[in-house]
């Protein structure tokens, strides 16, 4: 009864923007318009129309709910998220396997919504922001409550900037698929949907600040730094990267408020940065929560952490120009990216530290708790990128890889190997305990999907190597007479075989996905595997 | 609370704070992760005032080296003109006959002109220059618009059938099926006899089929289809084809020829260039 009443604003918030968006759709000034319109009117009204159909009874909600609403942890949306990173995990996993397939057989390419042209957006787009960017919110919202004890600043609002943030992703998805882009690497959605992410990316800024101001505890945990810097500088970027004039308020198509070299810059600070508090800062968060617990272990050093935190955030945001090595960009700023990109080396490793240098007296658990595993596996990799990452930008070595598969190597390893792992880890630890069971489902299957996701990135960043720079080596080949060796062409039937065997490491990948979904939804519906337990100690208990 | 809170396994301090269970060790700096940073700081510092980095009000420090990309980019682009000598100039002076009289100057020549081949022309007639159904292979002897180096060299200054060159090379085959100048029986009559020169499965000389060879086809094809270059008449008398060698793709071409273009090159890429190209397709083995 009282649900009902409760949930009737969002079903006319959700009806009205269904109608509205209806009307948009007619008054489209192009066909790509209209059809994202109609596209979003119908998922808003279906928004609606579950919302009534769930609550309409309004006699049976969760018990858990109840117990939420006297006062405890709000997890109902951190439920959904972690059922939804999951979810968008596997997806942005097989559009990567697809599209990897497509670079080795172009016959793969069903024009024209899902030419690579579309799909490669949806690839990065599905894995940072549906996947990695679900699995940050929902994470934040989990850590910041138990850190803060304190409950979310208002349940509505946590509401909102869920679902606002899974409509941001729908829209962007499907625009990709219609051909809407702005063509701002990681950055595509036009201006419109731009707009819709500023609203609930402030909305989220609101209600994770308003926690942590309403926190219980005297102190903020490092965690909520990171989630903080993350949220913070993400609004910031998003909005100078994304100033643009729609050529129509009907229409799909704007026009940067930046040209030239002046554009390309901050597409790459933004670009940069999105790397450096999306996928870095914001798992750092997550690092720092979920490690520790797992591992039952304090944080290593706190002096570490605020000197880390403060260098890290102080020096990635000048990184950018980077990404622009020997272009129109002038020759100060190429410096100031490289050198600023040196100095980032050991504030990134200083996370590394702290995470692995944590499990000090837990090392055991490396044998007997495949979760630890994933995590040591994640930072380990996270080490990894975030030193390879300035040896990239080091002038005379981007002079070779720029370019090249050997900067999606890059970061692949850091998406697959630490934002990929740091997520399934945390997904693990969580779920047990969001829904009340005392393990999950198998652990056994945690530790197959370690392994296959482990296989899937060594492959994926070894290949990517051995062809980034075979290809950066081949581009600059000069015969003894002062001619180019190879035609573009060439370079590209020369990698051939290595994307064939990319596409296999994607494979074992996405199965390591699925063995996770698998398990998971188990774990939901409160089974439990008979399984020979791993090792000889006992299983850690998701307590 | 105790003024101290020691972690029993490490036996180090805790800050004494804790969340959700979560504590915090009260351990230095690594002095290994320290030390590195200050000498990623010196290093950046120093490279800073190497070379160009500080934005000033008008212009930016050009850095005590006196670096920048433009100038280095023309030294190499001047090192690479350097290192090849006066060569390029010679085979700009050179006529294309004589540069394949003095070897070092061909060496040169052919060297920029597979690497322009690759650029320019591979995408018709394939990377080794085999071609493919409609562009013909450059590596066999047979030529349609002739296969000296002067006529190579025409060929890729003016093209085939180019729109934007007058001197073009230029012929069209009638559409004798098409345009109802020979009727279905007599160009399955006709392209027999065309088969039968070459042996092709389905060949047939008959005395009809070569009336009608001689009436419609020898007068750019040859009388015993050996072909004419000066029109531009490919062969018909051997295994190579530039439409395929079946029965059914002579008939086909005699019902509605295909013709080919290929751009002239001269005005894009320059007489030397075109002249480095000739060389080298000369030098693939068919050059006569």
């Amino acid at each position: 009864m009282g649900a009902a009443v409760q949930n009737l604003p969002w079903v006319i918030v959700l009806g009205a923007g269904a109608f509205f968006t209806l009307v948009l759709s007619g008054l489209g000034q192009d066909a790509a318009f209209s059809a994202h319109m109609g596209i979003m009117a119908a998922v808003l009204g279906l928004g609606a129309i579950v919302l009534l159909w769930r609550w309409q009874p309004a006699s049976a909600a969760p018990a858990s709910d109840t117990t939420e609403a006297a006062g405890g942890y709000f997890d109902a949306p951190i439920r959904i998220g972690s059922i939804l990173t999951v979810f968008w995990g596997c997806v942005g996993f097989l559009v990567g396997v697809v599209i990897a397939l497509q670079l080795a057989w172009p016959e793969l390419n069903f024009g024209p919504w899902f030419n690579f042209g579309r799909m490669r957006p949806l690839h990065t787009s599905a894995v940072v922001f549906a996947f990695g960017g679900t699995a940050l919110m929902t994470t934040s919202f989990y850590v910041v409550q138990r850190t803060s004890r304190a409950r979310l600043l208002s349940d509505n609002l946590a509401w909102f900037v869920f679902w606002g943030y899974q409509l941001f992703i729908v829209m962007a998805a499907t625009g990709y698929l219609l051909g809407i882009t702005e063509a701002r690497e990681y950055a595509e959605p036009e201006w419109y949907t731009d707009l819709w992410l500023t609203i609930v990316w402030v909305a989220y800024l609101v209600l994770f600040l308003g926690t942590i101001i309403k926190r219980k505890e005297p102190h903020i945990y490092v965690a909520n730094w990171f989630y903080l810097a993350f949220i913070l500088t993400i609004a910031m970027l998003h909005v100078v990267n994304n100033l643009s004039v729609p050529a129509s308020l009907l229409g799909s198509k704007s026009y940067s408020l930046f040209s030239g070299v002046q554009d390309a810059l901050t597409q790459w600070w933004y670009g940069h940065n999105a790397v450096g508090f999306f996928l870095t800062a914001g798992f750092l968060g997550m690092m720092y929560y979920y490690m520790p617990k797992q591992a039952e272990r304090p944080v290593y050093s706190y002096r570490l952490s605020i000197i880390h935190f403060w260098a890290l955030i102080f020096l990635y945001i000048w990184a950018g120009p980077h990404h622009l090595h020997y272009t129109a960009l002038p020759d100060w700023a190429q410096t100031l990216g490289m050198v600023f990109s040196i100095m980032l080396w050991m504030p990134s490793w200083g996370g590394m530290i702290n995470g692995l240098m944590t499990l000090r007296g837990a090392w055991d658990k490396m044998r007997t708790d495949p979760i630890i595993r994933m995590m040591v596996i994640a930072v380990a990799f996270y080490g990894m990128s975030t030193f390879e990452g300035p040896v990239m930008s080091i002038k005379s070595v981007n002079a070779l890889s720029h370019y090249t598969d050997w900067t999606i190597g890059h970061v692949h390893s850091g998406a697959l190997g630490w934002v990929g792992m740091i997520s399934f880890a945390a997904v693990y630890f969580m779920v047990p305990r969001l829904w009340g069971r005392k393990q999950l489902y198998s652990m056994r299957m945690v530790n197959w999907h370690f392994w296959l996701a482990t296989t899937g990135i060594v492959v994926y960043a070894a290949v990517m190597w051995v062809s980034g720079i075979m290809q950066g080596l081949m581009w600059r080949e000069y015969d003894d007479q002062g001619f180019l060796v190879y035609s573009f062409a060439e370079t590209v039937a020369a990698l051939h075989p290595y994307y064939i065997a990319r596409a296999f490491g994607g494979l074992l990948y996405l199965a390591g996905g699925l063995v996770m979904a698998f398990n998971i939804w188990m774990t939901i519906r409160g089974r439990v595997r008979d399984e020979r337990p791993i090792a000889t100690a006992a299983l850690q208990p998701a307590e | 609370m105790s003024s101290k809170d020691i972690d029993q396994v490490t036996g180090v301090e805790t800050t004494g704070h804790e969340w959700d269970g979560i504590k915090e060790l009260n351990n230095p700096l690594p002095r290994w992760w320290l030390w590195t940073f200050y000498g990623c700081i010196v290093f950046a510092l120093g490279y800073t005032v190497a070379f160009p980095a500080w934005p000033m009000i008008s212009s930016a420090t050009t850095g005590v080296l006196g670096y920048s990309s433009r100038a280095d980019l023309d030294t190499d682009l001047a090192a690479a003109k350097a290192a090849q000598g006066d060569l390029l100039t010679r085979v700009a002076q050179t006529p294309a006959a004589d540069i394949l009289k003095d070897d070092a100057l061909a060496r040169f020549a052919r060297a920029g002109g597979k690497s322009l081949f690759k650029v320019y022309c591979s995408q018709c007639h394939g990377t080794g220059a085999t071609g493919s159904v409609g562009y013909p292979n450059l590596n066999d002897d047979e030529w349609i618009w002739g296969g000296s180096i002067e006529q190579i060299e025409a060929t890729i200054s003016h093209g085939a059938r180019s729109p934007t060159d007058p001197d073009t090379h230029f012929n069209v085959m009638p559409n004798f099926g098409a345009d109802g100048i020979l009727t279905t029986p007599q160009i399955d009559v006709v392209a027999r006899q065309v088969a039968s020169l070459s042996g092709i499965k389905g060949g047939e000389a008959t005395a009809e089929g070569a009336q009608l060879f001689a009436d419609n086809c020898a007068s750019c094809h040859g009388t015993n289809g050996e072909g004419m270059i000066a029109l531009g008449g490919p062969s018909l008398n051997d295994q190579v084809w530039l439409y395929q060698g079946t029965l059914d793709a002579i008939r086909s071409q005699i019902q509605q020829p295909r013709h080919g273009v290929m751009p002239a090159w001269g005005t894009r890429l320059g007489e030397t260039a075109v002249k480095q190209l000739a060389v080298y397709v000369h030098g693939l083995g068919g050059g006569q």
